[in-house]
């Protein structure tokens, strides 16, 4: 994960496992990799047009839009990146993230910016591809939405805001823990009720 | 020696426990009346004939009942055997360690005879007799590290060591205490420590990374963590806690004696001579609250323990919903005599 710096993130300090997210910045690389989806695509913009135009060969940029829009995937567009694409999933985005990068040189850079779901996904896949934990930077925005894992049947459940959250596939009442796994880009959820399946609980909305 | 291997089980009916000669080598993790978090390492010499430090990888009554119950494990979850894939080098050095450790201390149960790579393993408990070409794992129906933690008590994980900290790489995990393999797979030390309260802020695990990085080959260490376990269950994961969380329901001053369980982890730590990876053993010893007092130090110091654990330790080891009628039972085995240093018994 990036240095923890001065980031507009509202995640509050939590346990190790935690990932903390920092400020996208340029640093020298052969090759400039982003992703960003709706809520990141300011950052993109903001690191992109500082860049000389000499150095836009250099820059691919993959985005995830919000359905329906349509400014700033002109802003982005307008940035004169090598390549621009973009997809209506994070799922497809990260594929061709994956498909980019195992084309890509030493020294290259990945950016990730924008919710929590995104972010750690494109971390995985980083890892994955063997880009090191050094040249990925991340910016957290938007929704404390979270990616979670049932931890019983392995279930991922995307875009959790509730504690406790109901496995859609094994109906159990998961407590989203802060424990968090890079290589599922996930967090934890177990049965909070497990030893008292009676207990009745109050689904709250808490990662807004 | 001969050990009479039991015919039991860690599920169901729980057939499990412990032989009146098999108690007093029980590893009681208490050494003083009150337990705090420390980094609790020391080497893992061969120590007190009979104990479970007298050798590299204890084997006792339970081997060949554990070995069942893991192989039930693993056929309904596979994810609880799981190496990345720079891991298989590591995995010969776990099976080369096992093998030499197991032949050369248990000759009467082990035989291993090496003819340049070619190994010919006897495992008399679980009657394999298999010849293999060290380092083809094309020669071994599995991973190596699978082929050999399906023959050894214990979980094992195996950390790979680099940018100066080790990272949870590999491991067949079916007898844990409450974490996930699956999920910890590929985090760092602090990363898959960091749900354990009150450890970090005392730096203990910034200590115990400093001292594992530098563990020599040949000079293997260990320690001893403990919780306890309502039923003598070897599988109490994360995954499968809505079978076991209830049991937690069902304690009373009437079988809690039975019922309750210390579980005790004697966690070693060796430097692997290819991959410099660390193995790391977890063997689990469980042994229920009767067969505990059954020696009067032990009665004692116990009770003195559960009463004056910090209420974080009751929460996070998961004692909550009964640990008041196990401090009032226990009471009645503490005399208030005062005990001697040190876990053997009097």
């Amino acid at each position: 994960m990036g240095p923890a710096t001065m980031s507009e993130s509202l995640i509050e300090e939590s346990i190790l496992s935690r990932p903390t997210y920092g400020t996208l910045k340029i640093v020298p690389g052969l090759a400039h990799y982003f992703l960003a989806d709706a809520s990141g695509a300011e950052c993109v913009i903001r690191v992109v047009q500082e860049l000389p135009r000499d150095m836009m060969e250099k820059v691919h940029i993959l985005y995830v839009p919000t359905p329906g829009e349509a400014a700033l995937i002109t802003s982005l567009y307008a940035l004169g990146a090598k390549r621009f694409e973009h997809f209506p999933t994070i799922e497809e985005a990260v594929a061709k993230l994956g498909d980019w990068l195992s084309d890509a040189k030493m020294g290259s850079q990945l950016y990730l910016a924008g919710t929590e779901g995104l972010v750690g996904q494109g971390v995985a896949k980083g890892e994955e591809c063997g880009l090191d934990h050094t040249a990925v930077q991340c910016e957290h925005r938007g929704s404390l939405a979270r990616r979670v894992q049932c931890v019983h049947c392995k279930t991922m459940i995307e875009d959790v805001t509730t504690q406790p959250v109901k496995c859609p596939s094994c109906d159990l009442l998961l407590l989203v823990r802060d424990h968090y796994s890079r290589r599922l880009a996930a967090f934890q959820g177990v049965c909070i009720n497990a030893e008292d399946p009676s207990e009745e609980i109050e689904i709250k909305e808490v990662f807004k | 020696m001969t050990i009479q291997f039991k015919d039991e089980s860690f599920r169901g009916d729980f057939t499990y426990a412990n032989s009146p000669s098999n108690i007093p080598r029980f590893p009681f993790p208490f050494p003083e009346d009150e337990y705090m978090y420390s980094t609790n390492i020391e080497p893992h010499h061969a120590a007190r004939a009979g104990s479970p430090f007298e050798n590299a990888f204890d084997v006792d009554e339970h081997y060949v009942a554990e070995m069942k119950d893991r192989a039930l494990v693993l056929a309904d979850d596979p994810g609880r055997c799981q190496a990345l894939p720079h891991m298989e080098t590591a995995g010969w050095d776990f099976l080369e360690l096992v093998m030499v450790s197991k032949a050369r201390d248990y000759p009467d149960l082990f035989k291993l005879t090496m003819d340049g790579d070619r190994w010919h393993w006897i495992n008399k408990p679980l009657q394999i007799d298999d010849t293999f070409t060290f380092g083809d794992s094309s020669t071994l129906p599995c991973h190596p590290m699978e082929y050999i933690g399906r023959q050894v008590q214990g979980d094992h994980a195996i950390l790979d060591q680099r940018d100066g900290n080790l990272w949870m790489d590999a491991g067949i995990i079916t007898a844990q205490a409450d974490w996930s393999l699956d999920f910890d797979i590929g985090m760092n030390f602090f990363e898959w420590h960091a749900p354990v309260p009150l450890a970090h802020e005392l730096g203990v695990f910034q200590r115990a990374l400093k001292f594992l990085l530098t563990l020599p080959q040949g000079q293997p260490s260990r320690r001893l963590n403990w919780t306890l376990t309502v039923n003598p269950r070897l599988d109490t994961s994360p995954e499968n806690y809505p079978k076991w969380g209830p049991d937690r329901m069902t304690v009373t001053p009437e079988n809690i004696g039975e019922k309750v369980h210390l579980r005790v982890e004697l966690q070693t730590f060796w430097r692997l001579p290819r991959s410099n990876a660390i193995l790391f053993p977890i063997r689990t010893y469980l042994m229920a609250m009767n067969e505990v007092v059954t020696q009067p130090k032990w009665g004692r110091r116990l009770h003195r323990v559960m009463r004056d654990l910090r209420p974080e330790l009751v929460d996070y080891k998961g004692l909550s919903r009964y640990h008041p009628i196990l401090v009032e039972w226990l009471s009645q085995f503490d005399d208030g005599a005062p005990t001697s240093p040190g876990i053997f018994p009097d």
